[in-house]
């Protein structure tokens, strides 16, 4: 900074008038050492306030997004009455797989009025209003089970059922009886048997493991929902940006930094990959629409175009920092190899580059955590919109079929009218950040680990 | 033959010229490196970018071109029938769906190649569905035409490209091996071709560039063609309806987007400037180097971040304060989306972009011109305000210029944030709307990409693009001037 020192600081006083002493301060003098302190503090308050904005920031994303995290669960008897489900006795997995969810909601009901009885609460609800305690997917739940072990048929399972989202938002103090009173999907006649049931163990929240592998749910059952199959469809595309930008990123730089003759054409490619940096990344997504979508007729919604997308996008960030490491690898490296009668190709590509790896690789990892959180260009290529139910079949199908991407899919949540799905957004973002603190913290590992300074 | 096959099959030639180059470059050498003006392998690389490099080029092309060509000579067939108002784009994919259909039927057995042929229309749509292609209308004989012309070129084309790609390969590969000789300059010419790669990758940025203008100027075009651009540029409403009529006035989008703007500068700017100062003028090197990567990660959060911070958290918050029984009693608010609530967590986000680009500045400004002024007696602050900030004001208007670009173009916080109504309105509270926002909701959803309403997103794209670029030019001119000035 400055070197003069710290207590040197103090103003020099003009010359005082007469009869005045150097030691003591005029007023003047005070005014001035006054309007400093001001100064400085306005400094620190600027900071401050940025520093509060982080926290505030921090502080909403956990708040809100940690009870994603975990989910509540309902534990009952279910009888698995042969006669509804397997009605000729021999286990046919064919016959079985013919009952539809619609014959397992009795049995889901019978087993909660059971659970109403064994506990021993007053309720006035009809059995049918019970239900509404548990996740609608509740059925196929256990459908999917019993599939899966047929000779559970004639036997009373315990079972672990999805409490439905309001429910869960009871249980997380989402939401109150107060709020309950304009809503049609649970009154305050349910709470009272979760109350009763939550104190007898029945009722209770566990972590939330298909929150983070699981697919998305329709608009009805926030309970359900997961990031898991956007997390595949954001893997996919960081594939296609990584083995896209990476060498043709690394193949532009090493043309700019070490071979570019002076000329126009250079400059105008410089000039054009400062102002790509710039380019809002909504124009890109207007790019990737008419080009591969309207032009190339390439799939809608597909990880492989995504990738196209984003590789644009992060090309002149990850060139930017590829010529700045390349440049800080002094020329005497150049000079000897060239010396001892490599080519200037051979010079490059035998030390300088390996000696630039690993400033372009951290570029890299920056460019793609970037890349992994930008939401604009995916929403109008058609990541939005589609619901990312299932898991791609294979690698081609990872590339080809339609899925979502992490930030699209928490925008979507954004968007839908439950409020419960807000809680999965946070969550969401929770993870996403996750992602990318870890990508950062790579980065500044391989900067610390492999920096040279010349 | 697939083009992966085609491409694995160019590939094992160009393996197999490498090694048959090299082996002929060492025979010819008498075993004895010393004689061959490159290294061995330079003659077996030769070889295979001889063959590999024209046929894999060549093979790109054809894939790009082939559907295009096939669509503009099958066109003709359906041209007939199209009426008025055909989408020339929807009658095509039905053709083409149908084509895929019958060579997957034929793939797998269902039908012959023949009845493939002679089916007649009626029954095609029965037979498809049986293959599980699901086509929207019965076919009519032009579209069994169409589709039938569609497979024999298709299938022409397909056979020609195996041919013409592999022969390519072939001849490279036999030429690259012919001419493995010693005094062949084998190095040069491997790295004449990879500095070829070098240029090219270089060059993709300026293809990118011409893309996006490629691809927004002839939407614009068209979309001028359906809607008077004066209109367009002078319009004040914006109500666009996919049945017709709409007014799509550009005027209210660009209001939306400046007042945010200008509040998200409001607060991004004193706050990141007077945050930079402290930084680089008075602060520890302790304090800063734990401030500056905090105030950092502000600009590393991805922007839906920020977008879902404004939509649940700050507009609420605002809304209690600002809105109608609101604890400061206002009534000015109506809703949590509004101009204020975008602006301010866009400045939030601003904060980290301005002041990182003001502390570089300002650590640029020398030493001499600070020691001078305080030697003559100034406070530090002093210092700043008359000598420091005068010689990095130049560079600080660059920076808050690219922060502005930044703000025009920044499209999670304001689709989130800032509400759908486009209104021309001077209170900070109300719902507003900008370019970014309607770009997105124009081109999402299952919009007619040939309708006024869907096309005015290339427009207001082209807009935004036009604003952006011309700030950024402005900004990166001068802070390059600036930079000059004291190197």
């Amino acid at each position: 900074m400055t070197d003069i020192p710290q207590s040197g600081a103090t103003p020099v006083e003009p010359p005082a008038p007469k009869g005045d002493s150097l030691l003591v301060t005029d007023a003047r003098t005070k005014r001035r050492n006054r309007a400093e302190r001001r100064f400085k503090a306005y400094g620190i308050a600027a900071l401050g306030v940025g520093m509060a904005f982080l926290v505030a920031l921090l502080w909403a994303i956990l708040s809100n997004g940690l009870t994603a995290f975990t989910q509540s669960y309902v534990q009952l008897d279910v009888p698995l009455l042969e006669e509804k489900l397997d009605k000729d006795g021999d286990r046919d997995p064919a016959k079985i797989a013919k009952v539809s969810t619609f014959g397992y909601a009795p049995l889901i009901e019978a087993g909660l009025v059971d659970l109403v009885e064994k506990t021993g609460v007053e309720t006035e609800l009809e059995p049918k209003a019970l239900t509404k305690i548990l996740s609608s997917s509740a059925a196929a739940q256990l459908r999917d089970r019993v599939l899966a072990n047929p000779e559970l048929i004639g036997q009373t399972v315990s079972v672990e059922l999805l409490a439905s989202s309001r429910v869960d938002g009871y249980l997380k103090g989402r939401v109150s009886r107060a709020s309950l009173a304009r809503d049609k999907n649970l009154d305050a006649e349910h709470l009272d048997l979760i109350d009763a049931w939550r104190d007898a163990g029945l009722v209770e929240k566990r972590f939330n493991w298909d929150f983070i592998t699981g697919a998305d749910a329709s608009d009805s059952r926030p309970e359900q929902a997961g990031i898991g199959v956007a997390m595949l469809g954001s893997l996919f595309m960081m594939l296609v940006v990584l083995i896209l930008s990476l060498p043709i990123g690394v193949a532009a730089s090493i043309y700019l930094e070490e071979f570019a003759p002076q000329n126009r054409l250079t400059d105008i490619i410089e000039v054009n990959i400062s102002n790509l940096a710039a380019v809002p990344s909504i124009v890109f997504g207007i790019l990737g629409l008419a080009v591969f979508i309207q032009f190339m007729h390439l799939p809608q919604s597909a990880p492989l175009v995504g990738g196209l997308v984003l590789t644009l996008m992060t090309l002149p960030t990850i060139i930017i920092s590829t010529r700045a490491s390349l440049k800080s690898v002094p020329p005497s490296i150049r000079n000897a190899a060239l010396g001892v009668g490599a080519s200037k190709m051979q010079a490059v590509t035998h030390h300088v580059l390996p000696l630039a790896m690993p400033g372009i690789l951290t570029g890299t990892i920056l460019g793609l955590a970037q890349a992994l959180g930008e939401t604009a260009p995916l929403l109008l290529i058609g990541m939005v919109g589609y619901i990312a139910t299932n898991y791609p079949d294979g690698v081609a199908e990872g590339f080809l079929a339609p899925n979502s991407a992490m930030p699209a899919q928490i925008y979507e949540w954004a968007k839908r009218a439950d409020p419960a799905f807000y809680e999965r957004a946070w969550g969401g973002i929770i993870v996403l950040l996750v992602f990318l603190l870890a990508m950062n913290l790579i980065a500044v590992l391989l900067r610390r680990r492999f920096e040279r300074r010349w | 033959m697939t083009p992966s096959w085609i491409a694995l099959i160019v590939l094992a030639i160009a393996a197999a010229g490498f090694v048959l180059a090299r082996a002929r470059a060492q025979a010819a050498a008498r075993r004895e490196a010393r004689r061959l003006h490159s290294l061995p392998n330079y003659y077996g690389w030769t070889a295979a970018i001889y063959a590999a490099g024209p046929a894999l080029l060549l093979l790109a092309i054809w894939l790009v071109a082939q559907p295009i060509a096939t669509r503009s000579l099958t066109w003709p067939v359906l041209a007939a029938e199209a009426g008025e108002n055909a989408v020339p784009s929807l009658m095509m994919a039905d053709v083409q769906r149908l084509a895929s259909g019958l060579d997957a039927a034929v793939a797998t057995g269902r039908l012959t190649a023949e009845e493939a042929r002679a089916l007649p229309p009626e029954e095609l749509r029965a037979a498809m569905a049986a293959q599980g292609v699901a086509l929207g209308s019965e076919v009519t004989p032009a579209t069994r035409d169409a589709a039938l012309r569609w497979r024999r070129l298709s299938g022409t084309g397909d056979l020609l490209r195996g041919i013409v790609v592999i022969g390519l390969a072939l001849a490279g590969a036999a030429w690259g091996v012919s001419r493995a000789k010693p005094d062949f300059r084998a190095r040069n010419a491997v790295e004449q071709a990879m500095r070829g790669v070098l240029v090219s990758a270089a060059l993709l940025a300026i293809l990118t560039t011409v893309g996006i203008v490629l691809a927004l100027i002839f939407n614009t075009i068209e979309f001028f063609r359906l809607y008077p651009a004066a209109e367009f540029f002078f319009g004040t409403t914006w109500s666009p309806s996919f049945g017709g009529g709409s007014e799509l006035g550009i005027l209210p989008l660009l209001w939306g987007t400046l007042y945010i703007s200008i509040i998200a500068l409001l607060v991004a700017v004193p706050i990141g400037l007077f945050a930079a100062i402290y930084l680089a003028e008075y602060a520890h090197r302790n304090v800063r180097s734990w401030a500056k990567p905090m105030l950092e990660m502000l600009a590393g959060i991805p922007t839906i971040v920020y977008g879902l911070f404004a939509l649940l958290t700050v507009g609420p918050l605002l809304v209690e304060a600002f809105g109608r029984g609101g604890y400061l009693g206002l009534g000015w608010m109506q809703g949590g989306t509004a101009v204020m609530t975008a602006g301010l967590v866009m400045g939030i986000m601003l904060i980290p972009f301005v002041s990182s680009l003001s502390d570089d500045i300002i650590n640029a400004v020398p030493q001499s011109l600070r020691d001078g002024s305080l030697g003559l007696g100034a406070t530090r602050s002093e210092t700043i305000r008359q000598v420091v900030l005068p010689a990095a004001l130049p560079g600080i208007v660059g920076a808050v210029l690219l922060a502005a670009s930044r703000a025009i173009g920044e499209t999670m916080i304001v689709v989130l944030g800032a509400g759908a109504a486009a209104r021309l309105s001077m209170n900070p509270f109300d719902a507003m709307t900008t370019v970014t926002a309607k770009i997105v909701s124009q081109l999402t959803g299952d919009a007619d990409f040939s309708s006024p309403e869907a096309l005015v997103a290339f427009a207001l794209g082209m807009t935004l693009f036009v604003i952006t670029l011309a700030l950024n030019v402005v900004a990166l001119w001068i802070v390059r001037r600036y930079r000059e000035q004291y190197e």
